[in-house]
């Protein structure tokens, strides 16, 4: 039933506006596959292409061997869930899961029985009568996806589908959404700008920027090894540092920073380490020391915020404005001089930009 | 809880109140009268202007033919209204801005100018039928009419509902009737019943486009008044008023309820 879906080499114009470059992606039978980015990156963009609203300038987009690009969008038979859940207004919750089931000449009892059993597995059989306006949102996002879950679509796409939801409700309809997908094991594109969201529903997911993907991987390691900065940037490595190796010496390196700073660091942790790298540390991975013979990158201590298990400094260092964190058991001042000690488990290299 | 309401407030909407109808219990009032010429207050009470009407056959033929044009012209404007006001809607992104303006021009055009040039041009250049060019000329002035009232409709019409359908496997245009109409329902019949009422009540175009043989309800009164200044006037005007409510309440009933059934 479900289906492997191929993007292969799409662009797609505005106009004149290029907002997709030669875009390619492959999501696996029965994987979950997240498009994450800022509003404008073309993740919507992509979805509506694969639905078919939209017209690739160039490339080919395939379902299971079929060849959807010139198909229209009423025949791809692709399951959509929207932001804003599109119900249909003016028919019952049961008419609107039995709408994709009627186009598809099921009718009388058959319709009936499975609308009912679908009701039954997102917990609104007792609400079939009722008109969507008389719905919660979590309720109506039920429908929505019941609706497009009936058809047994061999590809599932969500745009922003838990974005209208408050943030406690949020959270358990991803937890849902992912149980039924994988129930089901429907081929799944879900695109979102949350994080979190994407990072905790999906087996993998494409950070995109500008029409290009910038990284697909799971989040496991889209979270501890970017690829490259901007994928460091979003995934919350405040502290890019670029750095030059000066010496190599068996199972260390020796770099240095701007104003002359040097660090001296494992290859154990971070493998093969090229001449000129980007030290990428979250807060976390730069701990604040006063221990002044310490190796780290001295700085003077700025602005102090409480986080609950750390402390966080703005430091002002030879190598610009740094974030790092210390422990609560040592509480710092502003003005007070200190070290910055990279964690290696906690830091990754990238290439320059 | 008593809330004070000042008395030139109270005093205020007296006076609009009998500013709106004041004038229509006038009408009502001189349509009943007895005498042969216009009175107010109305000096005995009496239907037989109403008769009067029936009894004259070029009334009887222009409401024929006003209701005739109302309900063709009405028609005709949404035919081409509901897809325009769907077109400019869907598409207003990239469509450019003086387009919807476009079809507002109707109104915009003083109707006297509008009508003169329709009559130069259809039915004199192109010796278009009288019939038709009447017709032609309804349908150009409530066509406008149609377009603001579904537009308006159509602004706070989701179009992702519309995708949702298609999606599902419904063609586009299954897809137009099954999903987009019903849910603008409420803008057709207002667009029906203003459109209706334009054209039913229109003077300007209309007398310009009717002719020998061939008129409206409105023009023929205007012809009756120039010879005759009896009751009838008064008793057409509320006939015209009966008739524009029976439509609404008609077009109500009707859409209302069987679309209501489904």
């Amino acid at each position: 039933m479900t289906q492997s879906l191929t993007l292969d080499s799409i662009s797609a114009h505005y106009g004149s506006t290029q907002v997709l470059e030669n875009l390619s992606l492959a999501v696996g039978e029965g994987e979950l596959v997240s498009l994450l980015g800022a509003s404008g990156c073309g993740k919507t963009t992509t979805l509506r292409l694969v639905a078919g609203f939209l017209q690739p300038t160039s490339g080919t987009i395939t379902l299971g061997g079929r060849d959807l690009t010139r198909l229209p969008p009423h025949q791809r038979d692709i399951g959509l869930v929207f932001q804003n859940y599109a119900l249909f207004p003016h028919l019952s919750v049961a008419d609107n899961v039995g709408f994709g089931l009627k186009q598809r000449g099921v009718s009388g009892d058959a319709k009936a029985k499975r609308v009912t059993e679908m009701l039954e597995r997102v917990g609104l059989a007792h609400l079939a009568d009722r008109l969507p306006g008389a719905l919660s949102g979590g309720q109506k996002q039920r429908v929505a996806l019941a609706r497009a879950l009936v058809i047994k679509p061999p590809l599932l796409m969500f745009d922003e589908p838990l974005s209208n939801l408050d943030a406690k409700l949020r959270v358990d309809m991803r937890v849902e959404i992912r149980q039924l997908q994988r129930a089901n094991g429907t081929t799944s594109v879900y695109v979102t700008h949350d994080q979190e969201e994407a990072f905790s529903i999906s087996d993998r997911v494409a950070i995109m920027h500008a029409g290009r993907i910038m990284q697909l991987d799971t989040p496991e390691r889209l979270y501890q090894r970017p690829a490259n900065a901007f994928v460091a940037r979003f995934v919350g490595f405040e502290n890019l540092i670029p750095m030059a190796v000066v010496e190599r010496d068996g199972a260390k390196i020796t770099a240095e920073m701007a104003g002359g700073v040097r660090l001296t660091l494992p290859l154990e942790q971070f493998g093969a380490i090229p001449d000129s790298f980007i030290l990428a540390c979250r807060a976390d991975g730069l701990q604040v020391t006063d221990n002044a013979t310490m190796e780290g990158i001295p700085a003077t201590l700025g602005l102090r915020t409480y986080l609950g298990r750390a402390y966080q400094y703005q430091a002002e260092t030879p190598a610009g404005a740094l974030i790092a964190n210390g422990p609560l058991t040592r509480v710092l001042e502003s003005g007070a001089a200190a070290k910055l000690v990279p964690v290696p488990e906690q830091c990754t290299i990238l290439a320059p930009e | 809880m008593t809330r004070n309401i000042h008395p030139l407030l109270i005093a205020g909407t007296v006076l609009v109140f009998i500013f709106l109808v004041g004038p229509l219990v006038i009408v009502l009032g001189s349509a009943l009268s007895d005498t042969t010429y216009l009175t107010f207050p109305p000096q005995g009470l009496s239907l037989r202007w109403f008769e009067n009407i029936f009894q004259i056959d070029a009334f009887r033929r222009t409401i024929v033919t006003s209701l005739q044009i109302a309900l063709l012209s009405t028609t005709i404007a949404l035919i081409i209204g509901i897809p325009a006001a769907y077109a400019l809607n869907r598409h207003r992104i990239q469509l450019p801005g003086w387009l919807s303006t476009l079809f507002i021009l109707p109104v915009l055009v003083p109707e006297l100018v509008l009508g003169f040039s329709l009559l130069k041009n259809l039915a004199v250049q192109f010796n278009s039928p009288i019939y038709i060019s009447l017709l032609f000329g309804h349908a150009l002035i409530v066509l406008p009419y149609v377009i603001r009232v579904i537009s308006a409709s159509l602004a706070s019409f989701d179009f992702s509902i519309e995708e949702a359908a298609i999606s599902l496997g419904s063609p586009p245009l299954k897809t137009f009737f099954t999903i987009l109409l019903p849910n603008v329902r409420s803008g057709v019949i207002a667009a029906f019943i203003l459109a209706f009422i334009t054209s039913i009540n229109d003077v300007s175009i209309s007398i310009f486009l009717t002719g020998p043989g061939l008129s409206t309800l409105p023009i023929q009164l205007l012809a009756h008044m120039e010879q005759f200044f009896d009751p009838t006037v008064a008793s057409v005007s509320v006939l015209l008023m009966l008739l524009t409510v029976a439509v609404m309440a008609i077009v109500e009933r009707t859409l209302g309820l069987t679309f209501l059934a489904k």
